[in-house]
């Protein structure tokens, strides 16, 4: 057993922590993390339950494989009802919080009810209390993070919040760990925000040491590591570029969605590109790349850590962001350059900043910013109602609205309720890119066709991490697909669905995938947790959960016209690069992806699908 | 020939894969709160520092024991620390100037790295080559290869 078969069950209304075994049973159906969690959350929240409700329930949740020497292996994720989205989500995390969660003897923390006053909760091992955090409410993450190490006298601790956004309710709020590793879509933030929770201190001294076969996990987990240590993207690429390396490489496919999906290449691409962290600033003759690091456990180390320059507009006369932090990554650059059209890499790691600062997920914000410098540009969005000139390009104005949407200031307020709602509000719902509500990552699905189906059909809303068919159908991994053709993509998103569901419920990260396949972790996972976990067992726990999941979507309101696009995807030609003339093909891959899931025509999973798998 | 563990921190990610070694190779288990190696991370500079003990040539924890638990594994040169003597007095950790003896309340007693017998898990697992376990003699042999590399001699004929 590889779980610390303990659940602690935290009632904020009443402020007691009480805890109980693991259910065991659910164990052996959904692994551990994203699966044990939801198959939770379903059990016990209502579908309807409106997200920013004392009703709604918000889950932290480690794997099995968490805290242990797999590669990778310190993930955690959040289950909650996301504010921003109305489904289900799950939003994962790295840096260290999730292993000492697991080392203090905890599989997962269930949030219930809402506190009267702004609490933390403090853990030492199997001690749990909730504690006042009156001094820590209207404080960022950073200051947070520090004051509870201070009071707690422990620099060991490790501390998730929330900043100001999650208080404010930005509707895309993260919960942000070691400074800048955070759960970040779908507004979980924005739930631990509305229960007056601030934050979970942890400190873990009793370890994970409950490994089934302790002799075949470490071999099992070596022979993992060399086989990441030994693949291009993960042995190379990642470590140096990090996730950086592909802004070039999407561009250059005429998939990189730019000012607000008007275009799919990005004429400053090459200026915000993991190339241009790696060249000296005229500056003041340093990189802005500091340098790489990892997340707990893991020997990839895609992780950046760099250096704004001090003399940039947005930080002169604030020391406070001098020194060497997190950014930037693949999808925070894209999201507050090209989807705004700014090409200024220092104005990008100032919003980047100022997102793990107060606790926001770049990805909504900059694409929120999209759209409201598209309503800008359509003159429906003045100059008086942005409080500035917000043209798209404009570095200023990012780095402006950033802040003001930290602390929730003037129009600040309109961007924390996302794009959908913003242009919704202003007439032109359709100018929102996204899914359910949930802002588009960084690939345009008119160049990388099974994208659309990916973003269509994710059970968060749009995401690039519940269906990755970048890999296969850019990178060649494990088999090179025509990205620009609709043919076999529904076969190849629910293959990466059911897969994905798998990685994010053991403990590890995802980018393992990049090397790893099911046939890589399923002896790491077996070795670790008890029963027989092979091939055919993982890959049905998998499917298993995405149909329960998109049960509670479907209880929860949601029907197969919210599996679409925005009509721009499919009515808009791609106007340069290889995919020039076409559209996404979603309305043709949709009904074929029902039929490979054995859904009927409505989205819905037939009784014969969920009684295969056991739902 | 002697051997001593060599640390680069330049190459240190902060994975911690050597201090859940470290937990596993001398408690069976995982759990960075028990490792002889910590992995200190300077956030503001992007740092990230693995450190343990050096073995002392003059250890002086060693010399301040008033019961002898610290001895000299001669096989290896380690100071390694004999728990059923230790009476958790702790002089040793104040004696030592690096901070890398601490008391372990759970046994009362004290532990310090032992270069696991000569085979340290650290450096095994260290996935970069951060740490390694070097001739104690020459732990500078990489750095001054890389400098002398870097010396430019007088051009050699062009072919």
């Amino acid at each position: 057993m590889a779980w610390t078969r303990k659940v602690l069950r935290v009632d904020l209304t009443n402020g007691t922590c009480k805890s109980e075994p693991l259910n065991m049973e659910w164990a052996q159906q959904y692994l551990g993390q994203r699966g044990l969690a939801t198959k939770y959350f379903v059990s016990e929240v209502d579908p309807k339950v409106d997200p920013l409700s004392p009703a709604n329930k918000l889950i932290m949740t480690t794997g099995p494989l968490t805290g242990t020497p797999a590669s990778t292996g310190g993930r955690y994720s959040v289950v909650t009802k996301g504010a921003l989205t109305g489904a289900i989500a799950c939003s994962n995390s790295g840096g260290y919080f999730g292993a000492e969660l697991k080392f203090a003897g905890w599989d997962m923390i269930i949030f219930e009810g809402k506190s009267p006053k702004p609490v933390y909760l403090s853990i030492e091992n199997d001690k749990a209390e909730l504690k006042c955090a009156a001094h820590l409410w209207g404080k960022t993450t950073w200051v947070t993070e520090e004051t509870i190490k201070k009071t707690h006298q422990d620099p060991q601790v490790r501390v998730c919040s929330i900043g100001r956004a999650g208080e404010n309710g930005v509707l895309y709020a993260c919960i942000v760990n070691d400074l800048h590793r955070a759960a970040g879509r779908s507004g979980v933030g924005t739930v631990m925000g509305s229960k007056n929770l601030k934050a979970v201190a942890v400190r873990g001294t009793t370890g994970a040491g409950q490994i089934k076969d302790p002799k075949a996990f470490m071999a099992a987990t070596a022979a993992g590591k060399k086989v990441l240590a030994e693949n291009a993207v993960t042995g190379q690429g990642l470590p140096t570029y990090g996730t950086q390396v592909l802004m070039n490489v999407i561009n250059e496919m005429g998939a990189l969605p730019t000012r607000n999906h008007r275009d799919v290449q990005f004429e400053d691409a090459r200026k915000i590109s993991a190339e241009a962290m790696h060249e000296k600033r005229p500056t003041d003759g340093k990189t802005h790349l500091v340098t790489n690091a990892a997340c707990f456990g893991c020997t990839i180390a895609c992780g950046r850590i760099s250096r704004i320059d001090e003399t940039h507009f947005s930080v002169v006369n604030k020391p406070e962001y001098w020194g060497a932090s997190g950014g930037l990554e693949y999808e925070a650059a894209w999201a507050l350059g090209a989807a705004n059209g700014v090409g200024d890499l220092e104005a990008l790691q100032y919003a980047n900043l100022i997102c793990n600062e107060d606790g926001f997920d770049p990805i909504s914000f900059g694409a929120t910013v999209g759209a409201a410098m598209e309503l800008y540009d359509l003159g429906i969005l003045k100059a008086s109602d942005i409080g500035m000139e917000a043209p798209f390009g404009s570095a200023k104005a990012l780095c402006e609205l950033a802040r003001m949407t930290a602390v929730g200031e003037g129009f600040g307020k309109e961007l924390g309720i996302g794009s959908a709602r913003l242009c919704e509000k202003h007439g032109k719902p359709e100018l929102s890119m996204g899914v359910k509500k949930q802002e588009f990552p960084a690939y345009d699905s008119r160049g990388i066709q099974g994208m659309g189906l990916a973003y269509a059909t994710s059970n968060r809303g749009a995401c690039h991490l519940r269906g990755y068919t970048v890999a296969s159908e850019v990178l060649g991994i494990p088999v090179k697909t025509d990205p620009l053709v609709t043919e076999g993509k529904a076969g190849l998103v629910k293959a990466f669905q059911d897969a994905t569901a798998v990685f994010d419920s053991s403990g590890l990260c995802i980018f393992t995938s990049f090397a790893w396949s099911l046939a890589d972790i399923q002896p790491q996972i077996d070795a670790a947790c008890e029963g027989d976990w092979t091939m055919e067992k993982l890959n049905e726990v998998g499917e298993r959960i995405w149909n329960l999941e998109r049960q509670f979507n479907l209880a929860a309101g949601f029907t197969a016209k919210d599996d679409d696009l925005p009509p721009r995807l499919k009515t808009e030609p791609a106007k340069t690069g290889p995919a020039k003339g076409l559209v996404n093909g979603i309305d043709k891959m949709r009904p074929e992806y029902y039929a490979e899931r054995g859904w009927d025509a409505n989205g819905k999973p037939t009784g014969e699908t969920l009684k295969r798998l056991g739902l | 020939m002697q051997k001593s563990l060599h640390i680069d921190a330049n190459k240190c990610t902060g994975c911690l894969q050597c201090e859940m070694a470290c937990s596993y190779e001398n408690y069976g288990v995982f759990n960075i709160a028990k490792s002889r190696i910590k992995v200190f991370n300077f956030e503001h500079e992007g740092r990230k520092v693995p450190y343990t003990c050096t073995q002392c040539a003059e250890a002086w924890c060693l010399n301040a024991c008033p019961v002898d638990a610290i001895r000299i594994d001669a096989a290896t040169g380690a100071k390694v620390v004999h728990e059923a003597t230790c009476v958790g007095c702790k002089v040793c950790t104040i004696a030592c100037p690096f901070g890398t003896v601490n008391y372990v309340a759970e046994t009362g007693k004290v532990q310090k790295c032992d270069l696991c017998g000569g085979d340290p898990a650290c450096a095994t697992a260290c996935p970069t080559g951060a740490i390694t376990y070097v001739d104690a003699d020459w732990t500078g042999l990489d750095k001054m290869r890389a400098w002398a590399g870097k010396t430019d001699t007088s051009p050699r004929a062009s072919a």
